[in-house]
């Protein structure tokens, strides 16, 4: 049976590969910065479940080290002039769509063979095992087609991913932060302050401090699963449900969908708000926050309007 | 109450600009260390939801195939189809793609799209040509805005879809903490009240797409003249 194992494996060797790339190029002044970055992070992905988790720790302060202190770069060039993408275009330009349309279609057909045919791969990560295989069809296919350079996939993938640079992990070391959070209590804390705050007796103000909290929690905390308990036992549930009576069902499922509305304005949301920046080569770092702002704010008004209408 | 000096540390590094990574780990050892935990503990902490999280960054292995297809003209080819649509706006293009992720999130398919596999190599070089096809002298500043929606555009599309899948990690989630308090409620039940904000979010963001259409088809200001 294909686990999740499996990706890890070749994630890793993909990294593993960027990395050894990364130091012969000698165009980079930081090669070494880079071929360090990603050959831990190859190693995370390899090995992780064997370092133990003062290991993998220690793998963290490595990563943050190297990054933090400026150790990693991207070379510059290496583009393919215009001219000849240009003429390749117009060549293969439908095959190429092609490719890339195979790995959202095998993600897709996977994600519901999988579950039809049990055995064949783990269930629960059937998606990210689709997308895994998606890939590796997508680059058999156009290799076959293409006859590139063997490495070119690699090379351009390197590149990619260097102008990406360690914004790459950002999303993870996120996730991990939350769970120091988890650990030292802090979602409790700051559930008394906002229970705290609010005025006695007026439905609407609950309501209102339940759907602000669970943006400004969710944009503090990048993650609105994190913001959803503290929330819910600071407010929604003493106030919202118990004293007021509201549905539950829509208390939670609004409320959540307020916390995703401080998603869209918040860099520690980073997989979704800093790296696109990041990948479609934006001059401003938070030009993706900026554009969601507008959407987001009306939405937040409209979800805590939704709530006080349907919950009562 | 000490415990949220690690929420402090993250708004003043991100706002000061830090290096983020550097910030989250000031931030990790801070919040350990007003918890009363000792450093060793702290670092093997943080390293096993490292280790538990690394999903999160598999989403690289797309790069080798997005780097083979760019470099043999993909980005090119995407604009050149919009070029032949003569209907393919700027806002027809975007909201087409907003309301295809809501519905491909809506039956749980998250992953099928994202901005690595479509937003970067597809919907961006897509939206750049809708928005040149009405303004052929698109400034820095215009360009950068249209990629920006496009981005925007695929996170407003998931975020206010996925929700209304049953199976979402954020409904069990919601299942599992209302059951705590004793509540027993079919995920359901979640879902549909999951449908009247998708709607409101097609529809605002749909209309800040037409405003964002309309403002890049003006041509700025004395832009000839300075050129």
């Amino acid at each position: 049976m294909i686990t999740l194992d499996f990706v890890y494996v070749l994630a890793g060797l993909t990294f593993a590969a960027f990395a050894l790339l990364g130091l012969l190029d000698r165009t980079n002044p930081r090669r070494f910065g880079n071929a360090a970055f990603w050959g831990l992070l190859a190693l995370s992905m390899l090995a992780g479940d064997r370092l133990g988790d003062f290991g993998n720790g220690l793998l963290v302060l490595a990563l943050v080290a190297i990054a933090g202190t400026g150790q990693i770069g991207r070379a510059p060039g290496g583009d393919v002039p215009a001219d000849v993408q240009a003429t390749r275009a117009a060549r293969h330009g439908p095959f190429l769509l092609l490719v890339a349309l195979i790995i959202p279609a095998v993600a897709l057909a996977g994600t519901f063979l999988f579950k039809w045919i049990p055995g064949l791969a783990d269930p629960k990560q059937a998606t990210l095992i689709s997308l895994a295989l998606g890939v590796l069809i997508a680059l058999a296919v156009g290799m076959t087609r293409l006859k590139p350079p063997p490495l070119l996939p690699l090379q351009q993938g390197r590149r990619l991913l260097d102008a990406v640079g360690w914004a790459a992990i950002l999303p993870q070391m996120l996730a991990s932060l939350g769970a120091v959070f988890a650990l030292a209590g802090v979602g409790e804390v700051v559930g008394d302050l906002i229970g705290t705050a609010i005025p006695e007796g007026s439905l609407f103000g609950a309501t209102l401090a339940f759907g602000l909290g669970m943006a400004l929690f969710t944009m503090v905390m990048g993650n609105a699963f994190a913001a959803f308990p503290v929330m819910l036992a600071a407010v929604g549930m003493p106030l919202l449900i118990e004293q007021y009576d509201g549905d539950p069902a829509v208390v939670a499922a609004i409320g959540m969908l307020a916390g995703f509305c401080g998603t869209l304005m918040t860099p520690m949301a980073a997989n979704f708000n800093l790296v696109p920046a990041a990948l479609l080569e934006l001059k401003n770092p938070y030009g993706v926050i900026k554009a969601q702002i507008g959407t987001a704010v009306p939405l937040l008004a409209v979800n805590i309007v939704f709530i006080w209408l349907f919950a009562f | 109450m000490l415990v949220l000096i690690g929420i402090l540390i993250i708004i003043a590094g991100f706002l000061l600009r830090f290096n983020p990574l550097l910030v989250i780990m000031a931030s990790a050892l801070a919040t350990g260390l007003a918890a009363g935990l000792d450093l060793t503990a702290i670092v093997a902490a943080f390293g096993k939801a490292f280790n538990d999280t690394r999903y999160v960054s598999i989403v690289w292995i797309v790069l080798p195939v997005i780097g083979l297809l760019e470099a043999y003209g993909l980005q090119q080819h995407a604009r050149t189809l919009i070029g032949r649509m003569k209907g393919a706006t700027l806002g027809r293009l975007l909201t087409s793609y907003l309301l295809l992720r809501q519905a491909m999130a809506a039956v749980g398919l998250t992953s099928v799209a994202g901005h690595p596999q479509t937003v970067r190599p597809l919907v961006a070089p897509m939206a750049e040509a809708a928005a040149e096809a009405k303004n052929d002298a698109l400034t820095d500043d215009q360009r950068e805005e249209v990629k920006a929606f496009s981005a925007a555009t695929d996170n407003v599309g998931l975020f206010f879809g996925e929700d209304i899948f049953l199976a979402i990690g954020s409904i069990l989630l919601m299942k599992g903490v209302l059951e705590g308090y004793g509540y027993i409620i079919e995920p359901l039940h979640f879902s549909l009240w999951a449908i009247p904000t998708a709607i409101a979010a097609f529809i605002i963001h749909g209309l800040r797409l037409r405003r964002l259409e309309k403002r890049m088809a003006q041509k700025a200001m004395g832009q000839e003249a300075s050129a």
